[in-house]
């Protein structure tokens, strides 16, 4: 690695990758034929290979977006991405039957442990496919449904069709497009009424090869009354090239359901994220995005709730950590569509060594939706004075009983905060450490113990090495 | 005096900030065991002694030096004073949001004793330092004096002095803003320290040393120690002021 890589991933811990042994790798680059035969692959119904079809034309057609930095974006170069790469033969339900190397991979990411400890069902993605994938017993005999999307497309295909683009339809923008037309993994999750899986479900993406492009598509459906909290992390080696991340998530909380979906994303700083999640919320359902970004190069991505049966609730709490190089444009967005819904919006942010940050948020109250209420909450923390932080909020109120509240505010990290700290003990880069660590406190303790901890050592790693 | 026995040695300290003068030839050497009062108006400069001696970026020593435990204390950086065993109680404790006290309290003993710290043991001691300062068990929980009144700042700051057990304490006016029972409270965590510290209180008022019993009582007046009593000295202060002190040829 040269020095200017190394300088801006910093301790980037996860930098290391395995050889790129495929079992099927596409030629690089798009085109109709790459997209008719991945899904000739996954031997597919006829209606997904023409959504698929739809979907590439529509990005073709579909101008890069005009917001956002279109500098960074117009970079992306789509004809040297690698759009499908498989390692695999098959998914394994067994740790033991997993390749050598990639089995060594998720063993370094702690996965297997914590499957072991906390998680009542994983699922690996390694490249384009799921290498592993496993459900608690108990869960499978209460008729919950968690597969890799490709699986849950096989065996459930009446389900997916049903639901699937639904939410985030191929014409939403040109990402959700690309992903339409190339997707492959991601978790197809469904909840049956009244049925409350206590123990988290995670989803692990890993790339491990160059130029590669992943674009998995989620789709968690909760029945009436039900709940589930779905983790998802990801990691990259960090090479000099970049790869693209574009995924897809759609949630569906029907009457009285909660869906709570975590993110930790990490991914090295040579990648490209530009995600659109979004669920619709009915009648008194909850519908909760936990959204940590501290990697990447550029991320692009907004978690929205569409809030559509009277009393829904969402609930939208993100942090971003922009080192050197990285541009978090990340936010939320919230549709208040029905009557008495209610939302809160916490956005944290830290910039540091020229890094930026942007909080991006659209608040909207149709004129029918009476007695809605909505906080929304910005902080960002300065670490220097290289670094940006920017907020662009919109607001769009057609019904005048909305109580509304938003609060932004930026600070910096003070002289005397850190000479306290100092006095205790602290180095200087402890000392930075503590108050990064205070400062995303509200998100951080909305985590399960063990993804909490993991954080708030990354950012102490980050925080390292870094005071000159 | 014996030289070697001095945990801290000042010689005609000079300070400036923004190239203002605020100490102006101070000396001053604290040996264990002792307890050091110094008494003087506000802007005499009792504070920024306090803050140049923790090693505070703002100010300038522009003449004399400062020794602790016989080394230059301009070698050490801000947190290894810190581990070398010197403890400020800050006038002003700052507000860390987000950062539990326990936590930091747990991570601040860490870095100051260099060795791995055992939950269990630290649990007990941290409950017993808590009861004789009598503080409640839910402040642990809370973020560092986020949201604390006057009075729990300080005794959060005498706590951390119990747990970092220091050589040389120094506390920048922990008595203001105490009640009666919080004041006595805070003595008995002083008292507690001292007999194996060598300690600089700074104070306005005479009221902490009916609990604590100086060695030294020092009357500082525009950056320079003008007088130096017993105990006595500190109720001859609270009768007559400062004022017969300045008309006092310099001794």
């Amino acid at each position: 690695m040269n020095e200017d890589a190394n300088d801006a991933v910093g301790d980037y811990r996860f930098g290391f990758h395995d050889p790129e042994n495929a079992t099927i790798r596409f030629d690089k680059g798009l085109s109709e034929q790459v997209v008719r035969d991945i899904s000739a692959l996954k031997d597919e119904p006829k209606w997904m290979t023409d959504l698929r079809v739809k979907a590439y034309n529509h990005f073709i057609e579909r101008p890069m977006p005009d917001w956002g930095n279109c500098h960074s974006l117009n970079q992306i170069n789509f004809d040297n991405v690698t759009y499908f790469l498989r390692s695999s033969d098959a998914t394994k339900n067994d740790w033991d039957d997993v390749p050598e190397d990639i089995k060594n991979t998720f063993n370094r990411l702690g996965i297997p442990e914590a499957e072991q400890k906390w998680l009542g069902g994983v699922t690996a993605q390694y490249e384009s496919e799921a290498v592993y994938h496993s459900i608690r017993e108990d869960l499978e005999v209460q008729g919950v449904l968690f597969l890799d999307m490709d699986s849950g497309l096989k065996k459930f295909p009446e389900i997916v069709k049903k639901y699937f683009g639904t939410i985030v339809p191929h014409t939403d923008n040109k990402f959700s497009a690309l992903n339409t037309a190339v997707w492959s993994g991601g978790s197809f999750i469904y909840v049956p009424k009244g049925v409350h899986v206590e123990m988290p479900v995670q989803a692990y993406f890993r790339i491990n090869a160059k130029n590669m492009g992943q674009f998995e598509r989620t789709l968690i459906i909760a029945d009436e009354d039900s709940s589930i909290h779905y983790v998802e992390g990801c990691t990259a080696p960090t090479y000099s090239t970049d790869s693209l991340h574009s995924a897809v998530v759609e949630l569906i909380a029907m009457k009285g359901a909660k869906i709570r979906y975590s993110t930790i994303q990490n991914w090295s700083a040579n990648v490209f994220n530009l995600v659109t999640k979004r669920g619709v919320a009915y009648e008194g359902a909850t519908i909760e995005w936990v959204d940590g970004n501290i990697g990447s190069k550029l991320t692009m991505k907004y978690p929205s709730v569409l809030l559509k049966g009277e009393g829904a609730h969402a609930e939208v709490i993100s942090v971003a950590y922009a080192g050197k190089g990285q541009h978090q444009d990340a936010g939320a967005k919230v549709h208040h569509l029905a009557p008495n819904t209610t939302s809160n919006i916490l956005s944290k942010s830290i910039s540091k060594n020229g890094g930026r940050s942007s909080y991006r948020g659209m608040l909207q109250v149709t004129p029918k939706s009476h007695g809605c209420r909505s906080k929304i909450v910005c902080d960002a923390l300065m670490l220097d004075s290289e670094s940006r932080s920017d907020t662009y909020p919109t607001m769009e109120v057609g019904n005048p009983t909305a109580d509304l509240e938003h609060e932004a505010s930026v600070s910096k990290v003070s002289g005397d905060q850190l000479f306290y700290l100092m006095s205790r003990g602290f180095t200087e880069e402890q000392a930075m450490g503590l108050i990064v660590n205070g400062f995303f406190e509200p998100f951080t303790r909305e985590l399960p113990m063990e993804y909490a901890v993991e954080l708030n050592k990354l950012l102490e790693l980050e925080m390292e090495g870094s005071i000159g | 005096m014996n030289e070697v026995d001095a945990i801290l040695r000042i010689e005609n300290l000079h300070v400036s900030v923004d190239g203002t003068p605020i100490i102006k030839g101070l000396s001053l050497t604290i040996h264990k065991g002792e307890i050091h009062v110094i008494m003087g108006r506000n802007g005499a400069g009792k504070s920024t002694l306090a803050s140049v001696l923790m090693g505070h970026p703002a100010y300038e020593i522009t003449e004399g030096s400062i020794y602790y435990m016989g080394q230059p204390l301009e070698d050490l950086a801000v947190f290894e004073r810190a581990r070398a065993g010197m403890f400020l109680s800050f006038q002003y404790p700052v507000v860390i949001p987000g950062v539990q006290v326990g936590t930091f309290l747990k991570k601040s003993v860490q870095s100051v004793r260099d060795e791995p710290i055992k939950g269990r043991a630290f649990r007990k001691e941290l409950n017993e330092a808590m009861k004789t300062l009598d503080m409640d068990k839910s402040v642990l929980s809370r973020y560092v004096n986020d949201g604390f009144s006057g009075g729990e700042k300080k005794r959060l700051e005498v706590l951390q002095m119990l747990m970092l057990n220091p050589k040389l304490a120094l506390l920048d006016e922990t008595d203001s803003g105490l009640d009666i029972d919080a004041l006595r409270i805070v003595a008995k965590g002083i008292n507690q320290v001292a007999p194996h510290a060598g300690c600089l209180i700074i104070t306005h008022y005479q009221r902490l040393l009916d609990h604590v019993k100086p060695t030294y009582v020092h009357v500082m007046i525009d950056g320079q120690i003008l007088m130096t009593g017993g105990p006595d000295l500190a109720l001859e202060l609270e009768d007559k002021g400062y004022d017969w002190i300045d008309a006092v040829p310099e001794a």
